[in-house]
């Protein structure tokens, strides 16, 4: 079943045409990789599948349905990870990710928290403010949410192996395949070659002028 | 509702600990009407008569400065894209975040207006007066700014063209609330004046929410 | 109004239109301006009370219809723009602004110049002037944000829901600055009540609005043309529009 369809779909950034007319379709368990040179448009695309930006023309279909007209059953179903984390700096890891999952309606303890944390070793970090942890430490408590939001059945990733490390991404290729193989749908992009176990779909972007 | 709850409580907190950057705006709103008696001289009879339109400005000026604050983390951490992304209700959420907002940067500013009526030599009905007029204008303040706001969070330019954005806009507000002040100053009923600042208000309330979300939504294109 | 408006959606549409409405609109536009001010300023009888001062009216009146009228215009394009999402609306809007602009600057220099002979001073803080005055704070916020974007479609929406928070605050500000005026100033002013125009007076200055009300129009639709073709740079009908103005110049 397909969960995400794009339909002719055309994408106009500061009146240059990023791309026209794509049309791809993505379906339950299984992995979209876009491609493209930088420029292509590839977090314009995510963006828009995402619901945040508008596009030209062309509609994006979550289930059959226009994702403007399903706003709320979109919003359950979806974990979007894009270039800012969504993290906030004054916070801390634990109560950046509580704040999270109250937001997106996900039920989740202090203990699981701690737990998840610490399977991403960040053991020791968990009550001091986000901004004094490095670049890849609060990464990884942006990634935390893909452990949290278990009813979810698509991911889209935005370039999310950036700034980790080697255990870091290993981590998370571990995470995307198994929610891959429970029946979940992932949009990703990645400048790093993608080291996932699973068949992909590729979908290219070309650059225009 | 839930989700409202803990966006609430998180403002209040981030708030709490940001009280450094908070005391900003109050202190340049103390400032600035100490400089008027200097400015002017310390004659008590010329400092009440400008002490309503003095204070207001002042009050207008500073909460423009504050309400910078208001989505500009939020935008540029990326937290406003997991929060246009949550499904809870954008409108719902801007409308708790300024409630927070005014409760830590603009209510402080009523708390200290006693003392600056001191400044200024203002009678006691007038004090009141503008008591009442700042409690019903100040939120009015910060729903239509954070209209402004929601619209020019995604500009790194932002505060200059906030202000000119916005000043024209509370110009009613300025007069209606300085008027209220000045008819306490002779004694006179001035229900009339607090009464189409509480409709200004109430108006805002209902259909500000929406245009905020939308502002905020169009930052993310 | 979806059904009327929708061809229009279309740049290219609208683009059409406004070439086939602008000879018109300029060409009368002007001759009707040249006619009314040749008229009220020269031939026009001369006034009792304020005697030939009075004739600056002849710019002044049309310039302050205007400038609320295309405030009027912009905010109801911003509202159609975000409403119905047509682009081609925010352009419109922002055809109308700077020129809107413009005219509240004039109303206002006018207005000025006659209150020196009237009031004696320059700048009076009269209801209508300050009302005036901050019209045009208006339409500049609305321009700056607007010139603030780099995306142009996103600073459309932008400016367009400060158009419409301005046309709805307009008439509070309307009301509240008369309100001011007559608590500060009551009897302060010479306050002229309308006498009637004689019609050798009134004729030349409505013929000036209509005039002026032409010329706006007509340098809106050259606006809205210009910005058209800018943002359509690539697209294949304003390629071939190019190309044919291009063999139809060297023919000649």
């Amino acid at each position: 079943m397909s969960v995400l369809s794009v339909n002719n779909l055309s994408v106009v950034k500061r009146d240059r045409l990023l791309f026209s007319k794509v049309k791809f379709n993505v379906v339950a368990g299984s992995l979209t990789y876009l491609r493209g040179v930088n420029g292509a448009g590839k977090t314009s695309m995510l963006r828009v599948l995402a619901g945040l930006v508008e596009p030209e023309s062309g509609e994006v279909l979550f289930q059959g349905e226009k994702i403007q007209d399903c706003r709320n059953d979109y919003a359950l179903s979806l974990v979007y990870f894009g270039h800012k984390l969504g993290v906030n700096q004054t916070l801390t890891a634990v109560e950046n990710i509580l704040f999270w999952c109250d937001l997106h309606q996900v039920i989740a303890t202090t203990e699981q928290v701690y737990k998840i944390l610490a399977q991403l070793s960040l053991v020791g970090l968990e009550d001091i403010p986000v901004a004094n942890l490095s670049a890849g430490q609060q990464r990884r408590v942006a990634l935390a949410r893909f452990w949290f939001k278990k009813n979810a059945k698509l991911w889209i990733l935005d370039e999310p192996f950036t700034a980790l490390d080697v255990q870091g991404i290993a981590l998370l290729n571990q995470q995307i395949k198994t929610f891959l193989e429970k029946g979940g749908a992932v949009v990703m992009t990645s400048h790093q070659s993608l080291q996932i176990e699973y068949p992909t779909t590729e979908v290219t972007l070309e650059y225009n002028i | 509702m839930q989700a409202l709850v803990s966006l609430l409580k998180r403002d209040l907190s981030l708030a709490y600990r940001q009280r450094a950057e908070l005391m900003q705006p109050l202190l340049f709103f103390v400032l600035v009407i100490s400089l008027f008696p200097l400015g002017v001289g310390p004659e008590p009879k010329t400092l009440q008569l400008i002490g309503p339109g003095v204070i207001w400005v002042a009050a207008i000026l500073s909460s423009l400065l504050g309400l910078e604050r208001l989505f500009r983390d939020d935008f540029s951490d990326g937290s406003l894209e997991q929060l246009i992304l949550s499904g809870t209700s954008l409108s719902g959420a801007s409308l708790v975040k300024v409630f927070a907002h005014w409760v830590t940067s603009i209510f402080p500013l009523i708390i200290l207006s006693p003392l600056l009526a001191l400044f200024l030599h203002l009678t006691e009905p007038m004090y009141w007066a503008l008591l009442k007029t700042l409690l019903l204008g100040t939120p009015l303040l910060s729903l239509i700014g954070a209209i402004a706001v929601g619209l020019t969070v995604g500009l790194n330019k932002g505060g200059m063209l906030l202000a000119l954005l916005l000043l024209p806009v509370f110009v009613p507000l300025l007069i209606f609330a300085t008027s209220a002040v000045e008819a306490a100053s002779m004694g006179l009923q001035y229900n009339a004046q607090l009464a189409i600042i509480g409709a200004m208000l109430l108006f805002s309330l209902a259909l500000a929410p929406f245009a905020i979300a939308y502002a905020l939504r169009v930052s993310q294109n | 109004m979806w059904k009327w408006l929708h061809p229009y959606a279309k740049t290219e549409r609208t683009y059409q239109l406004c070439q086939l409405l602008l000879p018109w609109f300029s060409v009368f536009g002007l001759f009707i301006i040249i006619l009314a001010t040749v008229w009220g300023l020269a031939f026009a009888p001369t006034d009792y009370q304020q005697s030939d001062a009075y004739r600056i009216i002849y710019v002044h009146v049309p310039t302050a219809v205007l400038s609320k009228s295309l405030y009027i215009a912009m905010a109801v394009a911003a509202f159609v723009g975000l409403v119905w999402q047509v682009k081609t609306s925010f352009m419109a809007m922002m055809a109308f602004a700077p020129v809107g602009a413009t005219v509240t600057f004039v109303s206002l220099v006018t207005g000025a110049a006659w209150g020196k002979p009237m009031w004696g001073t320059w700048w009076e803080w009269d209801a209508r002037l300050t009302s005036q005055l901050i019209l045009l704070f208006l339409f500049l916020g609305v321009i700056s944000l607007y010139k603030a974007f780099d995306d142009k479609q996103q600073a459309g929406k932008a400016a367009g829901v400060m158009a419409v928070v301005g046309i709805i605050n307009l008439p509070i500000i309307h009301y509240s600055v008369e309100w001011w005026n007559t608590l500060h100033q009551g009897a302060t002013i010479m306050k002229l009540d309308k006498p009637s125009m004689p019609p050798e007076m009134l004729w030349p200055l409505l013929l000036s609005i209509l005039g002026w009300i032409l010329v706006c129009g007509a340098i809106s639709m050259l606006r809205l043309q210009n910005e058209i073709l800018q943002r359509d740079l690539k697209r294949p009908w304003v390629v071939k529009l190019a190309l044919n103005e291009h063999v139809w110049g060297d023919k000649k």
